[in-house]
């Protein structure tokens, strides 16, 4: 390929033909946007495991049990499914049969995944049972990250590429990323890409051990914002390259027109007070779409609802967009922070909010951050949406940004 | 689109790959169940305020990661890429451990912390204050290909032009005799087990040590009767055939599994050379990135370690090569060197 | 109060991983934060953890921590008069 060719080809938008979801607010995208469009949190008490902190936490919990969800996926009852891999591939076949494949391997399909627990939820049940149980054992080989991928995949019957990212919360963001790097270099033709994260006693102990664990209802950018809620979700999209849209004349839902990932190299956990990764990942973002900041329309902010996210992300964010920040929310007053997959989970509210014209409300918001001053979106709010900016950062610094144009 | 070169290749491996100069003659093959690494003093090469909350994967992967920008005279990668199969098991089972031990109460933020699987990869970007592109691949035995293949693709498309990449896995002290149970109840791996670390700069530039990454292609799942067609169309779609490898290094383990080696291993005629390595240097989800080492290391030397050969043995130059792992039957990879 | 001072040097040696400091390194009266022993937020967490589970002592904001975390003496202090075992 020639120089300009190729940069032609790296500048390609990145056709989304199919979405799938489960979260706190509903087990399909019509039910997601629906709550979404109410302004109705999925956030509860926890009840799907037991715990010590279930007086002090509140979480964003997927109404499906792991019974319900082995009868609706009619998944052989002998087979070693964990919640990882049920919720997962719940979204993942909802995302294809949304796209209208009818036959997975009829061009180049790859299938990308992130979670950060892989197969905790049973192995932090199983593990002082797996030197003895025989019943147990079964868990052993499904703890690695990869496995949950791996069953997804196999299910789906995808064979060929294969593989799952780690990058604590912004690992969704970075499989979509991956994704449509692979389309691009004509690796592959489609690819289905996303993330899933089911509630552990792991993390909600390891974010509670950090103190940054709310006992009430999360208040992204809120000046008195007293720490996240941990929520599960799987949310999956299909990536489709220009000539299969084009060879089958296929609907499009929207498009991904950039993408950035950058490192914050600040600290293992807390994110820098000027917000460095997030400034060079929003700004790389926007470069590649092509887009000054003030084509953004809406941004579906990171927004944790911690004291240090917010603030950080909140400054970036001015960085970016000096004075004229355009309409912004953090969804996750309704989903909870769904860790690994909240990458993807945004990415289909990003696409519905461009699908829709609308934006989505920032729940439990009242007052300000004083230093920034930056007021997110608290109502439903109607208007013309071309562009939608999508943050995604986590641990280690990862920081990535999606723009989703029409 | 840009050629891709591998200018810098350094391991931690349960053999003396990191401080000497690449030479396996004082190898022996490793005879107890689980291997450790054969570490180095971090000391001289981690400051003690970041080493203290190490575990041993982040310190191979930090130490790793630094000696290969040095051999590489990189001071500021434009990407870091890591694969981990098992990712912080240490810190992981410590975690998890507390939890179950003290019911929930008690608990430090440490181990938490430093259990997410991209800790490796944010280590070195903090190391290093590289604020760019970085990613971190979790992906059982494809965890370090699927690094791999990312860096690759940076480098092909224009989009960096020196990424670190590496594989790292870590023992641990608890998980790992949980899967050799596993193994053993299922005629899986033999060889021990093993840990270690195996990173890489790559690099657009060419440069005169530097080895040819051509290719580098995964399945998720294939069947032994369709290795020979598949690594005949991996070798045709880069212009070569089964009599232009001078060496074929497979991942072989002593499991039932290995008859997929068999079958690739079929593939090339007597003039190319059959390596392996596992018997040596262990199992563990990214120790095909020392497979990849070996390879890189091969070429760069021009000379095949005795310990390494497995079957026929040809002393022509060596100037292509080969690699095949997969575990237990899935997570394949193909690799294409040359000089 | 110097057999708590004490212990509370050996504990956060063995806690934080202080492998090159022995007890004779710190003074009562060094920051434990920033320039002197160099530690953190992180750290700051482990110590609240060691005050609830050592001398039954519950923070629940880690900005209290800043205040109490200055010195091994102002520790040490607070310790006696807050202990509850």
């Amino acid at each position: 390929m020639k120089k300009t060719d190729q940069n032609k080809a790296l500048n390609t938008k990145i056709a989304i033909t199919g979405m799938g979801i489960i979260s706190a607010i509903g087990n399909s995208v019509p039910e997601n946007l629906e709550a979404l469009l109410a302004s109705r949190s999925g956030i509860t008490s926890i009840s799907s495991l037991q715990t010590h902190h279930a007086n002090s936490i509140k979480v964003g919990e997927v109404k499906l049990t792991n019974t319900q969800l082995i009868d609706i996926l009619n998944i052989p009852k002998n087979s070693v499914f964990t919640r990882t891999a049920l919720l997962g591939l719940y979204a993942a076949k909802h995302a294809v049969s949304s796209a209208n494949i009818t036959s997975v391997n009829a061009y180049k399909t790859g299938f990308i995944s992130s979670t950060s627990v892989g197969g905790m939820d049973k192995t932090e049940r199983h593990l002082k049972e797996f030197s003895s149980n025989r019943e147990s054992q079964k868990y052993i080989n499904s703890h690695h990250a990869g496995d949950s991928t791996q069953k997804i995949a196999d299910a789906l019957g995808i064979t060929g590429f294969v593989t799952t990212i780690s990058t604590a919360c912004s690992s969704a963001a970075n499989a979509i990323m991956l994704g449509a790097r692979l389309i691009k270099a004509g690796i592959l033709d489609r690819v289905i890409v996303g993330g899933v994260d089911p509630l552990s006693k792991f993390t909600i102990n390891g974010f509670k051990t950090l103190m940054i664990l709310s006992d009430s209802d999360c208040r992204p950018f809120d000046a008195d914002r007293t720490g996240l809620n941990l929520g599960e979700a799987a949310a999956y999209l299909v990536l489709e390259s220009q000539d299969i849209i084009d060879k089958e004349d296929k609907k499009v839902l929207a498009y991904l027109s950039g993408y950035g990932n950058a490192n914050d190299a600040f600290h293992q956990t807390a994110s820098s007070e000027n917000g460095d990764g997030a400034f060079l990942a929003m700004q790389k973002a926007l470069k590649m779409a092509q887009l000054d900041p003030d084509e953004i329309n809406y941004i579906n902010a990171h927004g944790t609802a911690t004291a240090n996210n917010d603030l950080s992300e909140s400054v970036a964010i001015k960085r970016v967009f000096g004075n004229s920040v355009p309409d912004f929310s953090s969804t996750k007053a309704f989903t909870g922070h769904t860790l690994a997959a909240a990458g993807a989970i945004e990415a289909v509210y990003s696409v519905l909010a461009l699908q829709e014209n609308v934006v989505f409300p920032n729940l439990s918001f009242k007052t300000p951050i004083a230093t920034t001053l930056l007021h997110p979106v608290t109502t439903v709010k109607r208007k013309d949406i071309q562009n939608v900016l999508s943050n995604s950062f986590g641990f280690g610094g990862n920081c990535s940004t999606l723009i989703f144009s029409k | 689109m840009k050629a891709c070169y591998i200018h810098s290749a350094v391991s931690i491996s349960a053999q003396n790959t990191f401080e000497t100069v690449f030479n396996l003659s004082e190898s022996k093959p490793l005879t107890s169940r689980k291997a450790n690494s054969n570490h180095p003093p971090y000391k001289t090469y981690i400051a003690p305020a970041a080493l203290r909350r190490m575990a041993t994967g982040v310190k191979m992967g930090v130490t790793t990661g630094k000696k290969a920008l040095e051999k590489a005279n990189i001071t500021m990668p434009d990407a870091v890429l890591t694969g981990t199969g098992m990712g912080c098991i240490e810190d992981t089972e410590t975690f998890l451990n507390t939890i179950i031990a003290n019911e929930e109460a008690y608990l430090t933020p440490t181990s938490f912390i430093q259990s997410t699987h991209n800790t490796v990869g944010a280590q070195i970007a903090l190391g290093l204050k590289c604020k760019a592109y970085n990613n971190t691949y979790v992906h059982g035995a494809l965890s370090f290909e699927s690094a791999l293949l990312d860096a690759k693709l940076l480098i092909n498309t224009d989009e960096s032009q020196s990424v670190l990449v590496g594989g790292v896995d870590e023992l641990g002290k608890e998980f790992i005799d949980y899967t050799i149970l596993v193994e053993d109840q299922n005629n899986g791996v033999k060889v021990p087990f093993s840990e270690g670390a195996s990173f890489f700069v790559l690099s657009s530039e060419k440069q005169e040590k530097a080895i040819l990454l051509n290719s580098l292609k995964t399945y998720s799942n294939l069947t032994e009767q369709e290795i020979p067609k598949v690594l005949n169309a991996f070798l045709l779609e880069n212009n070569y055939q089964t009599q232009d490898i001078d060496a074929v290094i497979c991942g072989n383990n002593g499991s039932v599994s290995d008859s997929y080696y068999n079958q690739a291993r079929a593939v090339f005629p007597i003039t190319t050379s059959q390596l392996h390595y596992k018997h040596l240097f262990g199992e563990f989800f990214t120790a095909s990135a020392i497979g990849l080492f070996l390879g890189v290391s091969i070429l760069q030397n021009q000379h095949i370690p005795d310990a390494l050969v497995l079957g026929d043995y040809s002393k022509n130059s060596l100037k292509t090569i080969v690699l095949y792992n997969q575990f237990n039957g899935r997570d394949h990879s193909f690799i294409l060197l040359s000089i | 109060m110097s057999n708590l001072k004490q212990e509370l040097k050996e504990n956060i040696i063995e806690l934080l991983n202080l492998e090159e400091f022995s007890v004779e390194d710190i003074n009562d009266n060094d920051a434990l934060f920033g320039d002197g022993l160099g530690l953190d937020s992180i750290d700051a967490l482990e110590l609240m953890v060691m005050l609830d589970k050592d001398y039954g002592i519950k923070l629940t904001d880690p900005n209290e921590g800043k205040e109490i975390f200055q010195s091994i003496a102002v520790l040490a202090d607070y310790i006696e008069k807050n202990r509850s075992k």
